[in-house]
């Protein structure tokens, strides 16, 4: 079809839209697959050529010396040496050579290049060179050129194996776990009872809790840092037991979820159908049981919300490890770990973009398999209640 | 390794159960202590009602603790240590803030704070909601939004680590391997070493919070945007208003609130915003914020309480006209229910 009629089916605003759209995921996605590509680059290419030319192979600039003078045949008028650039086991592709060191890539591979003096050099694609001269050559060593070879796209897992046996990322990875399961977990149930009992228990004060639980959602985990750290570490010199610990964090992260979780599973519980929870009453149920038998199976959405958001936000988060939990090896969470290799490795970038993608992965598969209740919770958290 | 995945998980088990039983069993005890005889129908309703006046407090007690214990003690803790000397134990007064006010890296901190507020929130909600009323006209938009809404899952150190190499910087002939100065040198500039330029890096490290969160943006932003009644739309257009005008003057006034809010939430966490700046600069070249200072502060030459007090005091005070706002409408809420 003629594309001037298909563009006229679709429309140009229709068109911009999707352009539009495209162009923003594309600038979105970029930086992710960055560092993907360049996780799987060998080290050497990665340094050698931005990862956007990964797939065409990177054009390194290398010296090769061409055949001695004293190899030179003679034919006709002229003299000649050939042969090849590459040396036993080498190869790629030439793409420029060039005969001084500012200008590798004077010439094109294939070109017959005018060195002046009678001379003239031809490198082709494959190495191989042809060089003449209406003259016999002299001096004793070879003349050297420079070339601009292209080498072919390698990839590679070496990184990943690097980063995961002699890194420490793999241990990483298991204190991660240890870190995140356990504060997902216990705030959940803990939230849920308090969340039951604000929202279909009458008893005075209860409005007051409630004021109290939405202020401190906001209160910055800065301001309690000072205190904690010196709490845990009196409480470590009174019983003689380390001041960071895994139950300490575990606490830690508990509580500075608990007032999302019980604001999210409040509004979600005493939205709850109000017959459902008087009927129960009227047969006879106590309060442990509507909550177990009833409430716990139907506030499953908000559960599962919860979860998601306190299971990124535990594994994702550096402070609360940097302060409540050691930096020793069995201790060190992915983020920290990554931290540390930013630091100690400056411009590796096949260990740190390796180490990222590997940080990354767990929250990125939890996000796409999840996502449907991660949107719940985020409406529910400030659409409704601001 | 393998022990530890084993404790976890032991752990995890134990938790769950310790939880459960720490409920069942209150419940149990309540009943035993207060027993609903079948032939006394008065100790019976006395004992309901004792029952229903304990229970409560069992449901609420371990979360009220944690609360107490982690959020509550420690502000008011906080607040305290910032009239003392940095080890907790001398009373100095107003020293800790005069010193705050004089210091040259605390303004430095309090100037780069607010160029975050004006330019972070103000970035993701416009952003946001640009692509939330691009994706909700196209059949892929589901997809658009999963990939722009995907950053959110990413770490902050994560994103710090992908965004360092977008401007990584080759000195001298190298082949630049960072995007940015790639393009920049594609287009016959030259290339910048971007983290270390005083007072543009800033923008640099804001880049990185913009590209995580204006996804949550679109995201409420666009549910809100389908709220919005059809006919008010409609009439619009009957009338023969401009796509423009339908969106500035029919569509934004009615989500107002949910703008408000999407605002007020990156507000928060732009206050709070602390991984992004240790991992890219450390608050070197001027980039230092408010919860960096007061994280160095911390551990500074053994730590000084006082100071770094001051430093969560004033976050604290940034956030506060934002937590009334909340209680308020929270209030409100519960009012109409």
């Amino acid at each position: 079809m003629n594309p001037a009629v298909s563009l006229r089916r679709i429309g140009l605003p229709r068109l911009i839209v999707h352009l539009s759209v495209l162009v923003i995921c594309i600038i979105w996605l970029i930086p992710t697959i960055g560092i993907l590509v360049t996780s799987f680059r060998d080290a050497g290419q990665i340094a050698a050529s931005g990862w956007w030319t990964a797939f065409t192979g990177a054009a390194e600039t290398s010296a090769a010396r061409l055949g001695e003078p004293s190899t030179a045949r003679q034919e006709g008028a002229n003299y000649v040496i050939s042969g090849s650039v590459f040396e036993q086991g080498q190869s790629g592709a030439v793409r420029a050579f060039g005969t001084r060191v500012a200008a590798p890539t004077e010439f094109e591979a294939g070109q017959a290049a005018d060195l002046g003096d009678g001379e003239m050099l031809t490198i082709n694609e494959d190495g191989s060179y042809v060089y003449t001269k209406n003259a016999p050559f002299d001096g004793e060593r070879g003349k050297r050129v420079y070339l601009s070879v292209a080498a072919p796209p390698s990839f590679t897992l070496d990184n990943y194996r690097t980063v995961l046996t002699s890194q420490g990322i793999g241990q990483s990875f298991v204190n991660s776990l240890t870190v995140a399961i356990p504060a997902t977990i216990i705030p959940i149930l803990i939230s849920a009872f308090a969340a039951y009992a604000l929202s279909w228990m009458e008893f005075p004060g209860r409005a007051l809790i409630i004021a109290m639980v939405v202020g401190l959602i906001v209160v910055p985990l800065q301001m309690s840092l000072i205190p904690l750290l010196r709490m845990y570490n009196e409480i470590g010199n009174l019983f003689g037991v380390p001041s960071r610990s895994y139950a300490g964090i575990w606490l830690a992260h508990s509580a500075f979820g608990m007032p999302l979780a019980i604001y999210l599973l409040r509004n979600y519980i005493a939205g709850l159908p109000r017959e459902i929870i008087e009927s129960a009453r009227v047969d006879g149920a106590s309060d442990f049981e509507i909550f177990v038998k009833i409430i716990l199976p139907l506030s499953f959405p908000a559960l599962a919300s919860f979860s998601i958001f306190q299971f990124l936000w535990t594994w994702n988060d550096l402070l609360v490890a940097m302060v409540f939990l050691g930096t020793g090896k069995d201790q060190l969470v992915l983020t920290g770990a990554l931290n540390a290799l930013l630091g100690s490795m400056g411009g590796k970038w096949e260990i740190l973009t390796a180490s990222a993608f590997i940080t990354i992965v767990v929250p990125i598969i939890v996000f796409f398999a999840l996502q449907r209740y991660l949107v719940r919770g985020l409406l529910a958290g400030s659409v409704k209640g601001g | 390794m393998i022990s530890q995945v084993v404790s976890a998980v032991g752990v995890v088990i134990a938790g769950v159960f310790i939880c459960a039983l720490y409920y069942w069993l209150s419940d149990k005890i309540l009943q035993l202590v207060f027993p609903v005889p079948v032939d006394n129908v008065h100790a019976a309703s006395v004992n309901l009602n004792r029952r229903a006046v304990v229970r409560p407090w069992l449901f609420l007690g371990p979360a009220l603790i944690l609360l107490v214990v982690y959020l509550v003690y420690p502000v008011v803790a906080t607040f305290v240590l910032s009239f003392y000397d940095r080890s907790g134990g001398n009373f100095v007064g107003l020293a800790n803030y005069r010193w705050a006010i004089q210091d040259a890296q605390f303004r430095q901190s309090i100037f780069n704070n607010i160029l975050w507020l004006a330019v972070v929130p103000a970035a993701c909600t416009f952003f946001g909601l640009v692509i939330a009323v691009l994706t909700d006209r196209i059949w892929w938009g589901n997809l658009a939004k999963s990939l722009i809404f995907m950053p959110m899952a990413i770490s902050f150190v994560g994103a710090s680590v992908i965004w360092k190499f977008i401007y990584e910087y080759r000195g001298g002939s190298e082949t630049q391997i960072g995007l940015l100065n790639a393009v920049v040198q594609f287009f016959g500039g030259n290339p910048q070493v971007w983290i270390s330029l005083p007072f543009w890096n800033n923008f640099f490290l804001m880049a990185i919070l913009i590209w995580i969160q204006t996804g949550f943006a679109m995201v409420i932003l666009s549910a809100a945007l389908r709220g919005i009644p059809e006919e008010t739309i409609e009439a619009a257009v009957i009338d023969g208003a401009s796509g423009w005008q339908i969106f500035w003057k029919i569509m934004v006034p009615q989500i107002w609130g949910t703008i408000a809010v999407v605002w007020t939430t990156i507000t928060i966490l732009v206050l709070k915003v602390f991984d992004i700046v240790l991992t890219m600069t450390n608050g070197q070249w001027n980039t230092m914020v408010l919860a960096n200072l007061m994280f160095d502060w911390m551990f500074r030459g053994g730590g000084d309480s006082g100071r770094s007090a001051v430093i969560a005091l004033i976050i604290m005070a940034a956030v506060t006209p934002i937590m009334i706002w909340n209680i308020r409408q929270a209030n409100k809420e519960m009012g109409g229910h």
